[in-house]
This record gives C-alpha cells, structure tokens and sequence, in this order.
C-alpha cells in the first residue's frame, strides 16, 4: 500500500467474533476466507465495506464478516444494496447471495442490478441446489436431477448465470472454483476497482444436498483439462500439457491442440474482456467443457449511481433554491389580508 | 370587457358547487384546476375533487370515458367538494347521463348542443336526445353550441382540425367565468407560460376563452352573473395544493429540517404516483427518487438507504402496500427508520385504482408476518398532508422504527388553499445517529424514555455492524434463537411504538364537547364529517367530532373523550376497520357504524341523516 493515509489491515480485521456454522467441507468457507484475505488488498477503509445478502446457505455471510452488514429477506439483496449506493456512492457494497436467492426469488432484482450497472459487487455461491430449506432444485438445477422436490428428476431447463447476466447487460462477469482461493482473491480485488456491477458466479460445492456437483471441474485430475482460466490480454490456452486452446470455427468456440493439425499459439484467440460486443463473451460463459474461469467480461460504463450523483451535484449548483421555503414561496401564490 | 354589464346587478352567493365534464380527453381536469386557482386568487376558500376513469382516453363519447373536476368555493370555510352541484358543464350526452344525478332541481346545466349528435346520444345509451325530453325540466338548461363556436372564434389562426376543437373546454371555461364575475387574466397568463413554443396554441385558447365569456355576455344567459365573496381565512401567503404535492413537500421540508438528504424508492401505482413525480423534479435538493424495478425494490432499497443514513421513503398505494409487508417487517427487525406513504384507493386486488376508500388500515396495522407493530398515522385533508408527512419523518428518525402514513385518493387528488409554511416554524428532528462510542458498539442499545435504538452508518469508523431479518439479542444486536430474547424482544417492539403516545397531541373534539353523540372518524373524511357535524352543532345538537389522525398508537385521551358523550358512531370508507381496532382497544363502549364502500367520498347530506337517525332513536 502506497498511501499512507490508509490503515494497514490483515484478513484478522474483517473476521466477526461470530461463529461460523456452515457446514464442514462447504466451499463458503473458502470463499470467506478468500474475501477477508482479499479487503486488506483493496486500499479501502474499513468502515466503508458493507455486506448485504438475502436468505440461504450463503446469506449468513454478512455476520461472519467484521464490517458493515445486513443480513436482509429472500432475493431482495440487490435492491438492499441498490439503496445504500444511491444513499452513499463512496461506500464499498458487497452482495453474497446464491442461486435460488439471485436467480430465483430475486432474479428481478438481479437483472435490474445489472441493467443499471449499479457499482457493487456480486457472489453468487451457484450450487445448483436450495440448501437451507434442505434440498430442493433450484433455477441453476439440471434437467433429470432428482432432488426433494424432483423426486423423479428435475424437468424445468436451468438458467446459466452467465448468459442471463451478460443477456441483463452485464459489463463484468466473472466464475471461478469454489476451492480456488487465489483466483478468488483475484477476481475480488478485480471486481473492487471495475465500476459498476461486477457479478462473479462461484461454483460452489454443496457437501450435503449436491456434493460433486462440479466434480469434472474441480477434481485435481481432471482440473488443468476441465478450466480454461481467462487473462484479458492472453490467449486462451489450457490443460496439463498446457497446449490446447480456443479458436473460432464458424459462430462456434472450438477446442484445438497447438502442434496438430498445424495449430500455432498464433492460431489461438487472445482473450479480450474489455470488448464492448457480448458474443464472445457469451460464448465463454457458456461452454461446457473446458469451463472458463477467471474474468470473462469487464467493459467500463456509466453506473446509475454515479450518474444520479453528479446530476444531483449538477442540479444542485444551478437551482435557484436553496431551501425548500424558497419553493413553497414560488409560482403561484396569493395573499389574503 | 366587464363595462357592458354593470347595468346587470350581480347576485351574491354564499357558496356553489362546479362540476366539468367531458370526455377524459376534454381536458376537464385543466378547466376545473383554472377555475379553482382563479376562485382562490379572489379569496374564496376552495375544495376540488377530480373524478376520473382509469383508462387513460376511453373510447370518445362512452360513459366509461367520463371525467369530472368538481370545485366548491365559497365566501366562508369550505371543508369538502361539495355534495350537489350548483352548476354542471356537460361536454357531451354520456357526461350529462353519468352526472344528472347529482344536480338538484332547480340547478344548472350547461351542454355542448353540437356534441349531442345521433351517434353520441346512442353511445351514451340515451334512446334520443335527452335535451328533447321531459328529463331536462326540473333544471335550467343553458344549450350552446360550444364546438362550433369555439371553431369560429379560432378560424383563422390556422390551426388544425383536432387541435382546434380541443380549445372549446376553455370556451365552456369563459361562459363559467362570467357567470361567477371571474377575470379571465389567470387563465390567460398560464397559456401564455404553459405553451411559451407554441403561439397558436396559446392564441387558440385565449380567443376561445373570450368568445365563451363574451357569447354568455352577449346572450345574458342567466338574468345576473354571481358574485363569491372572498372568504375570511387567516392572513398570510397561500397557494393551492393537492394531497400528493403536499406530502412530497412535508417530507422535503423533513429532510431539510433534519439535516438528512431524502431517499423515496418508490414504483408507479395510481393514485401515489404524483409523489414520485413531484420528488423527481428535486434533485436539487439532494432528493433521490429511485424508480425501481417493482413495490418490493422501492421499499427493500428503502431500507438500504436508510441504513446509509438517509431520510428515507417509499409511496404506494393498497396492492403496492401488500408486496411492501415483508421488507416493512425487516426493518422493524433491523429498528430502521423509513416512512411508508400508502395513498389508499378501492380494493381488493387492482380494485377501483381511481377511486377512494379507507380499507386499507387493517393492512397497515396488521399486514406482516409476525409480530410486528409499526406506528400508522392518517393525514385527513389535502393541505395538512404535509403536516403529517412532516410528522410521519420525525417519528420514524427519533423513535428509529417504520411509519406508515395514510392518505387516500380523495385527498391526495383534492385540492385546497395550503398557508403556506416554512423550515423554521416546523418542530425540530433530532436523528439519533453515532459517530464514535466508547467500547464496543452496542446496536441494540436503547434511549431509556423511548426505548429507540442508534444509527450508526456505513462509512462511520468503529461502529461495523450487522442487523438482519433473524431475532436479534437485545443490546448487542447478535442473531439469537433464544426463546425468552424472543419475548423480551416482540414485547420492546410494541413498547417502542406503544410509548410513542407520549410525543403525540392529544384528541382533541370539535363542537359539542360533551353529550350526546361522538361522531368518530379518520384520515380523508374529515371535510365531510366536519361539515356535517359542525352544521349539526350550530343547530342547537349536542354532537361532537373526534377525528383522528393518530391511529397506532392511539392518543392518550381517546377514552376520556369517549366517556363523555352518550353515543358514539364510527364512520369509515370500509366495512368497519377503525370499529375494530377501537372495539379491541375499548371494548367497554357501545359503537354504532357508518360504513360506505362505493370508492366515494362521504356525502355531507347522508352523513346528516345518518347522526339525525342516532340521535333520535334515543
């Protein structure tokens, strides 16, 4: 940290004296982890962090962390949030919500946020799956799963959190791996400095209701074949041998090997996050195998927020009222004697 | 233009009752709001009512397209609209059908011959032309071929067909004018700043306001034009007002007071949206009027404003109220302060959206999960709706808990002559905000006297907190499962808002102090309960008026007043909701009902009768 102004602060600083009761094994853990180890990173005071959530598994977030919180009602996290930054612009405001919160119960308020470009920033523990009302599909839920409520496998089509968030506007999306506490932080500390509504889908392991969920991502044998993790600026190269990598072919993402077939690393597309036009990014996010990781989409725009700030200030400066009297005594008024 | 007529001796009247009517694209709402603005200039007190569909342009001619603007003015205090109108302008037959019932024998009407044409007449389900029937008699008719005199006077500005018909409201505007001895020049100046890029519009309807005034001249319609005379209101500089301006204002004049920017999360819903709308034009003064994405947004990011520091509202109205109850619920779990506004109007479900009734108190008293008290006030006229949204914000900011403020569509719709106030006259609001504490910060800690809680707000260093939707513990504000916490706490919720009765005035009864009937009522029909009541009073009956503003807490002295008097009537625009909370809250009276669910206000007249019958049947 540069500016010695600022006070230095170690994850220790943000952790609440709350007990934290997830499960055992549940990724929230690491996320935690990852967000209190990402804050003291971020040049940010303290007290202008704020936590909001709605209700589920992850919405206990707020409690855990020693910061500014509310712990609000199922789905309305982003209006919650949307107010406070409309209240104070110059506050940090983290949303921890999950998928049955954000895209089910709230998919209103989500999609809002993101038209709105609302400068805040968005985890969304994606575990296909409603885990504190004990295990019923959710809207990220696969076709066939067999869940309390699916007894004979789930038949409504799933939302993908990336298609309906880059379909919402959005300018900044970004996944990672629940246990991937390094790109986590990375990603936190990106979407702190991105202005405006930075939405980051965790895929997140539900230990008791849909453990495995992410297996053919995450597990170590098949991690380095099963992500393709993002840099903008970089070509997108992956896997063990560190040698496949994406092209185009037609309107389609292909999956190529560098040295068969002649491929070159030239051959490969070099990641572009900043590209105003969604289609790439789209496509990113919803490729199935490899699954893209990292920060698929980051475009700068205006926020609402900001925009409502300096149209105030604007406002303010030319109005020929300085106080509410000054209204009330204008136009059209008469006197009685 | 006035000279010609001085040979005419002008009658004096007391008070009259003026209704417009035409079609909702006749632009009524703008002749009734002229006439009214001109009454007040010349001093009259004055009370409007508008009346309209809610389809924005029904199909021309229809009885379901019909919009009225009534104005009462008068020489003395006029508390209501009025009851029968003196005068009616008709525009066109399905006016004159949807409006003849609410002129007495013996009044006026004024029609537009030209729009009593076949067509017209069998749309408005006449089975011929009513002005050739017997039906007309009982009144004084004034036929006058309105559209096509209005088209003569404008022939040749050169504007076209359709724009040039919509001036004749204006020429029926110069015939009312005369009639009454109003100087046109209001009207003409606001033309002249209304359309300042438009000359021929503004040309268009001065010329037809004159032609109007001059034709009811020229023809001496009437033997005399009358005369209001000014009424005697208290001095000072006045404006006219509607409910939902007002209370826009009342919480701008808060914000200001306070010391706190105002926030409305707010989503369009009739008959409140005119509050959105008046809080848009203020950014300047630092208002921030969110228009979200649904009721449930306006009223969560409410909340999040208010936990930022802000003075923050949402506005509604009945079904908006409904999708609002579960966030009202977590912010008086989170002991936020944030003003609910419900503009109530006809329900259930989408109900009558344009009409008026009291039904939703219940809604406010009740309507969450939980247990969950919220203080509920009621605003009673247009003009004293920014008191109370004035009042409404200083609760919520020293007793940090939501307020719900009741209006309705009668008065957030009606108009009247508002004393205009200023910052300073208005009482202090003192916000209980922290910047620093010694040790650690405790949310839940509590003022002793109104057991309210502290504002500590994000940005603040040392005070980080959490507040949420689960049982809190009292003090330190930690989620807390514990079973005798969850008591403690349900029962500090309802001390909070029970103690308020302690920073409340008390009911005070107008008329008869004591005897034998208290008429009881709240929120929107106190001009027709007053009106009632106090002519009632001056003939010699024992009859008193309690009329409250204050329904949750109630005020201290509800029951010594009830005591007082022999019988007691509730009256209410719905089947009895007041009756209920004062039932619970009084079960040792006897309470008789008046009730009314017809999305109309109360008439002065059945109201009368009503007491008349109570106090006879003794």
């Amino acid at each position: 940290m540069t500016d010695t102004n600022k006070p230095v602060y170690t994850f220790k600083d943000f952790a609440s004296d709350q007990e934290v009761r997830w499960c055992p094994g549940c990724d929230d853990y690491v996320v935690l982890r990852s967000i209190q180890k990402a804050l003291p990173l971020m040049n940010r005071k303290k007290e202008d962090f704020v936590f909001v959530s709605g209700i589920g598994c992850s919405s206990r977030f707020p409690y855990y962390m020693d910061t500014y919180g509310i712990h609000g009602i199922h789905g309305r996290a982003a209006a919650l949030a949307t107010g406070i930054k409309l209240a104070n612009h110059d506050l940090s405001v983290w949303i921890a919500t999950g998928d049955g919160d954000s895209l089910a119960i709230g998919g209103n308020h989500f999609i809002h946020l993101i038209r709105r470009n609302i400068d805040v920033n968005l985890i969304l523990f994606n575990n296909e799956i409603y885990g504190l009302t004990k295990g019923q599909f959710s809207p990220t839920s696969l076709i066939g799963q067999k869940t309390k409520s699916s007894p004979f496998g789930n038949i409504q089509p799933p939302f993908h959190p990336g298609e309906l968030a880059i379909g919402s506007g959005s300018k900044f999306f970004a996944r990672v791996a629940g246990g991937d506490t390094k790109l986590q932080q990375r990603i936190f500390v990106e979407a702190e400095k991105f202005e405006g509504a930075a939405i980051i889908e965790v895929m997140q392991n539900c230990v008791i209701f849909n453990d495995g969920a992410y297996d053919k991502y995450t597990d170590k044998a098949v991690k380095s074949d099963a992500q393709l993790r993002v840099e903008h600026g970089k070509p997108m190269i992956f896997g063990k041998e560190n040698n496949k990598g994406l092209v185009l072919e037609g309107l389609k993402l292909k999956v190529v090997t560098i040295g068969e077939n002649g491929v070159t690393e030239g051959d490969i597309l070099v990641h572009n996050a900043i590209d105003p036009d969604p289609t790439l990014h789209l496509m990113l996010a919803r490729l199935e195998m490899p699954i893209v990781v990292g920060v698929i989409r980051a475009v700068p725009g205006k926020t609402v927020d900001e925009l409502c700030n300096l149209r105030l200030a604007e406002t303010r400066a030319k109005s020929p009222f300085k106080s509410v009297n000054d209204l009330f005594a204008s136009g059209e008024t008469y006197e009685v004697k | 233009m006035t000279t010609e007529n001085t040979h005419l001796e002008k009658r004096s009247l007391k008070n009259v009752v003026i209704r417009f009517v035409g079609d909702s694209g006749d632009g009524m709402q703008l002749t009734g709001t002229q006439f009214s603005a001109t009454s007040a200039l010349l001093g009259n007190d004055i009370a409007t009512f508008p009346n309209y569909p809610s389809e924005i342009r029904a199909p021309q001619g229809t009885v379901y397209g019909v919009s009225g603007f009534q104005v009462h003015i008068g020489e003395s205090a006029v508390h209501t609209p009025g009851d029968d109108v003196d005068v009616l302008v008709a525009m066109n037959p399905a006016a004159l059908k949807t409006n003849l019932s609410s002129v007495p024998p013996g009044k006026t009407i004024i029609v537009d011959t030209d729009s009593f044409t076949k067509k017209n007449i069998a749309k408005a389900g006449y089975e011929e032309n009513p002005l050739l029937t017997s039906q007309m008699d009982p009144y004084v008719v004034i036929e006058a071929p309105i559209t096509s005199l209005t088209l003569e006077s404008i022939k040749d500005i050169g504007l076209d067909k359709s724009s040039a018909d919509r001036s004749k409201n204006m020429f029926a505007l110069g015939m009312v004018y005369w009639m009454f001895s109003r100087p046109l020049e209001h009207t003409i100046d606001f033309f002249k700043k209304k359309f300042k890029n438009k000359p021929l519009v503004i040309e268009a309807n001065i010329r037809a306001l004159k032609a109007g005034y001059n034709y009811a001249q020229t023809l001496e319609l009437m033997p005399s034009p009358f005369v209001v005379l000014p009424a005697k209101m208290e001095p000072g500089t006045y404006r006219i007002i509607n409910g939902n301006t007002a209370t826009a204002w009342g919480f701008m004049a808060a914000a200001e007071k306070s010391g706190l920017e105002l926030y409305l999360g707010s989503y369009p819903i009739t008959p409140a949206s005119d509050i959105l709308h008046e809080l848009a034009k203020h950014l300047h003064f630092g208002v921030k009027a969110f228009q979200a994405e649904d009721e449930i947004a306006g009223v969560v990011s409410t909340i999040g404003a208010s936990f930022a520091g802000e003075l923050a509202i949402t506005t509604t109205s009945g079904p908006g109220l409904a999708l609002k109850g579960e966030a009202i619920g977590l912010a008086i779990m989170m002991e936020m302060p944030m003003v609910i506004v419900n503009v109530q109007r006809g329900g259930p479900s989408t109900g009558l959206p344009t009409k008026t009734e009291q039904s939703d108190l219940l809604q406010a008293m009740y309507g969450r999960n939980g247990e969950s008290p919220a203080i509920v006030i009621a605003a009673s006229t247009p003009e004293n709706c920014f008191d109370y949204a004035f009042i409404a914000s200083k609760l919520a900011v020293e007793h940090m808990t939501p307020v719900i403020l009741l209006t309705d569509g009668y008065i957030a719709n009606g108009s009247a002559p508002w004393k205009i106030k200023t910052v300073e006259e208005m009482p202090e609001i003192k916000n209980r905000k922290v910047t620093g504490v010694e040790g650690t910060y405790e949310p839940y800690e509590r003022d002793p006297e109104t057991l309210a809680r502290t504002w500590a707000v994000p940005g603040t260093p040392g005070l980080e907190h959490r507040v949420g939707g689960l049982e809190k513990q009292d003090i330190t504000g930690n989620v807390s499962m514990d079973p005798e916490n969850h008591q403690h706490m349900t029962k500090i919720r309802q001390e909070k808002v029970d103690r308020v009765a302690n920073y409340i005035p008390e009911l005070e009864v107008e008329g008869a102090q004591e005897g034998d009937l208290l008429v009881v009522g709240w929120g929107g029909t106190y001009g027709s309960l007053f009106t009632a009541v106090n002519s009632m009073y001056e003939n010699g009956e024992k009859i008193g008026l309690a009329h409250f503003n204050y329904i949750n807490p109630l005020p201290k002295n509800t029951k010594e007043i009830f005591k007082r008097f022999k019988k007691i009537v509730v009256c209410e625009l719905n089947m009895g909701q007041f009756h209920m909370v004062l039932t619970s809250h009084f079960p040792e009276f006897e309470y008789y009902k008046h009730n009314k669910i017809q999305g109309l206000p109360f008439s002065v007249v059945e109201l009368m009768n009503k007491f008349q019958q109570i106090l006879d049947n003794k």
